[in-house]
């Protein structure tokens, strides 16, 4: 391929759409730590310097105050780097956002092993288990820039607490013009298939997409589902996939222990079992950049291909 | 209400919580009594709130960090309206809206979910810069048990409040001087908290918590800075053999402790 695929940020458009709410809505606040640089929310502070609230380098804090925000009528968006949102303040993202209900969007910015060489410190692969474990608490893992603009629209909009993620390095656009590119609770089918189904997440959707032009060339038809939405799992498509294909790969950047793989292998071992493979990030990363780590865990097109021609071999 | 009529809120508040306990076969009855004054007073003759229109945007917020004190917390908003007195008996039984810590969506007059300390703090720290944004007038108060102040959580949003000087946000330390286990001073000491709270940007009121008028001047003066009320209480207060005793922090009265306890309760 010699022509350059456009790729963009999602921060970029997160912050754009945030500001375009807080243009509507005079409830929207941003709650955040220290981190209005790397949540790109610069533009949104010279504009609303009132309704954005930095509390400095205090997650556990950050949370509390964001939830008493929403006690007193606000809609507060949470922006802080994934790892230290999930893992700091988690007992306050149980207690005073998701057990008490209170109307938080969670926005985990940088995901996975965007911060690369930064190390297992500032990686979040553990984000997406910690909120499945979590009563009712929405996920979303938007792909690509319309996917966000849509998702961080839908969540100011709905009333509750929602997590998800916005990436930091850039993606192409996967939803190619589809218009909603998200659809609340549903999972997003951008390629039909009837041997095998790819179910990715974030970044992994256009790598996915890649898998299955790949396999279409050796004569392997792959579906390919953008699981937007981990939580509320969209439990039609899946069984769907378990019953139209033979195999299911799921693939996330993310540990697959009670991610995205985890949740849907727990759905398919109990309604229609059939095999599947599960990739993501299941250890401490080496050092290394976030695209020599994704290569480094088999998380491309190629190692894609690869687990479906062992997936379908086996299933014969 | 007047001072009397206060105290008389303190009194039915304690036999409430007597009842409760006894009936539940459990409850946290040491830090239920040391509160007793403070959220009679707060409910009494401090509070801008509505039994009848619980959630009105312009209330004022009071979030009660230490929430094992739920049954004082119960009571008290029972015997003003919140909700029947006679859903007490409910307490801690399958399937009751009274859990032992409080649930904002099962009970109305709670803002928050409390129960793991060190998280109240941070909220009312949210209700007060919300107040501030939406300009309602309302204020917000957070009621702590001292224990609790070990939390780090705590000093975070001490720094962040005393950073925005929010005056119209009062912290209360029911400081009864004991934690689960033992004295505070023993288990990782907190004084001098008033030096904490001043070097934090807080004005500090220093109050006897079983004073009536010095809780509702404490809770009404003018404010220039978010302030601290360190409120000087007797856990168990109220039952002589239950006042300083750090196995009244959960312990359940038998039948003749009980009625002792409603004895000495009932002429106060």
């Amino acid at each position: 391929m010699s022509e350059k695929i456009e790729e963009f940020d999602n921060r970029i458009i997160f912050a754009k759409t945030l500001i375009a709410l807080a243009n509507e809505d005079s409830k929207i606040v941003v709650v955040c730590n220290d981190s209005v640089g790397s949540s790109n929310l610069t533009e949104f502070r010279d504009l609303f310097p009132d309704r954005l609230i930095d509390v400095g380098i205090a997650e556990q804090n950050m949370v509390g105050v964001a939830a008493g925000l929403a006690n007193a009528g606000f809609t507060p968006f949470v922006c802080a780097a994934a790892p230290f949102l999930t893992g700091r303040a988690l007992e306050q993202i149980k207690a005073d956002v998701v057990y008490t209900r209170t109307n938080v969007k969670l926005c985990g910015m940088s995901p996975g092993i965007a911060y690369g060489e930064l190390g297992p410190t500032h990686h979040s692969i553990e984000d997406i288990a910690w909120m499945r474990a979590l009563d009712s608490l929405p996920i979303v893992l938007p792909a690509d820039e319309a996917q966000t603009a849509e998702a961080v629209r839908w969540a100011a909009n709905m009333v509750g607490p929602v997590f998800m993620r916005i990436g930091r390095y850039k993606v192409p656009s996967v939803s190619q013009g589809q218009s909603p590119a998200f659809i609340p609770n549903k999972a997003m089918r951008i390629i039909d298939g009837s041997d095998v189904t790819i179910i990715a997440t974030g970044t992994l959707v256009s790598r996915a997409v890649a898998a299955a032009a790949q396999l279409k060339v050796e004569g392997i038809s792959a579906r390919v589902i953008n699981l937007s939405t981990v939580s509320p799992l969209d439990t039609i498509e899946i069984l769907a996939a378990a019953k139209e294909t033979k195999a299911i790969i799921t693939a996330e950047e993310s540990v697959t222990r009670g991610g995205v793989g985890g949740a849907v292998a727990e759905f398919v071992v109990q309604n229609h079992p059939i095999p599947m493979k599960l990739m993501g990030i299941d250890s401490f990363a080496p050092t290394g950049s976030a695209t020599f780590l994704l290569e480094h865990f088999g998380l491309t097109a190629d190692s894609i291909v690869a687990s479906a021609r062992e997936l379908l071999k086996h299933g014969k | 209400m007047n001072t009397r009529e206060i105290s008389d809120l303190a009194r039915e508040i304690r036999i409430q919580i007597l009842h409760t306990i006894k009936g539940a076969g459990m409850g946290h009855i040491g830090g239920d009594f040391s509160v007793t004054d403070i959220l009679a007073t707060l409910f009494g003759s401090v509070l801008n709130v509505d039994p009848k229109n619980p959630n009105k945007s312009d209330r004022d917020r009071i979030i009660l960090s230490k929430g094992h004190a739920a049954v004082a917390l119960y009571s008290t908003l029972a015997l003003r309206g919140f909700f029947p007195v006679e859903d007490l008996k409910t307490f801690a039984k399958p399937l009751s809206n009274l859990n032992g810590h409080p649930n904002r969506n099962k009970v109305p007059g709670v803002e928050s979910n409390t129960g793991p300390l060190g998280h109240g703090f941070p909220i009312a720290v949210g209700t007060a810069i919300g107040a501030q944004l939406a300009k309602n007038g309302s204020r917000s108060f957070v009621i702590m048990g001292d224990g609790e102040l070990q939390e780090g959580s705590n000093w975070e949003a001490a720094m962040f409040a005393g950073h925005r000087k929010l005056t119209n946000l009062i912290a209360v330390i029911d400081r009864n001087g004991f934690q689960q286990g033992s004295p505070t001073a023993k288990t990782n000491e907190l004084d001098p908290l008033d030096k904490k709270f001043e070097s934090f940007g807080w004005e500090v009121c220093l109050v006897d918590g079983h004073d009536y008028a010095a809780l509702h001047k404490a809770f009404t003066d003018p404010q220039t800075k978010p302030r601290v009320v360190i409120a000087q209480t007797t856990k168990g207060k109220g039952v002589d053999f239950m006042e300083g005793k750090a196995e009244w922090h959960h312990k359940v009265p038998s039948a003749e402790q009980y009625e002792a306890a409603l004895e000495q309760v009932g002429k106060q």
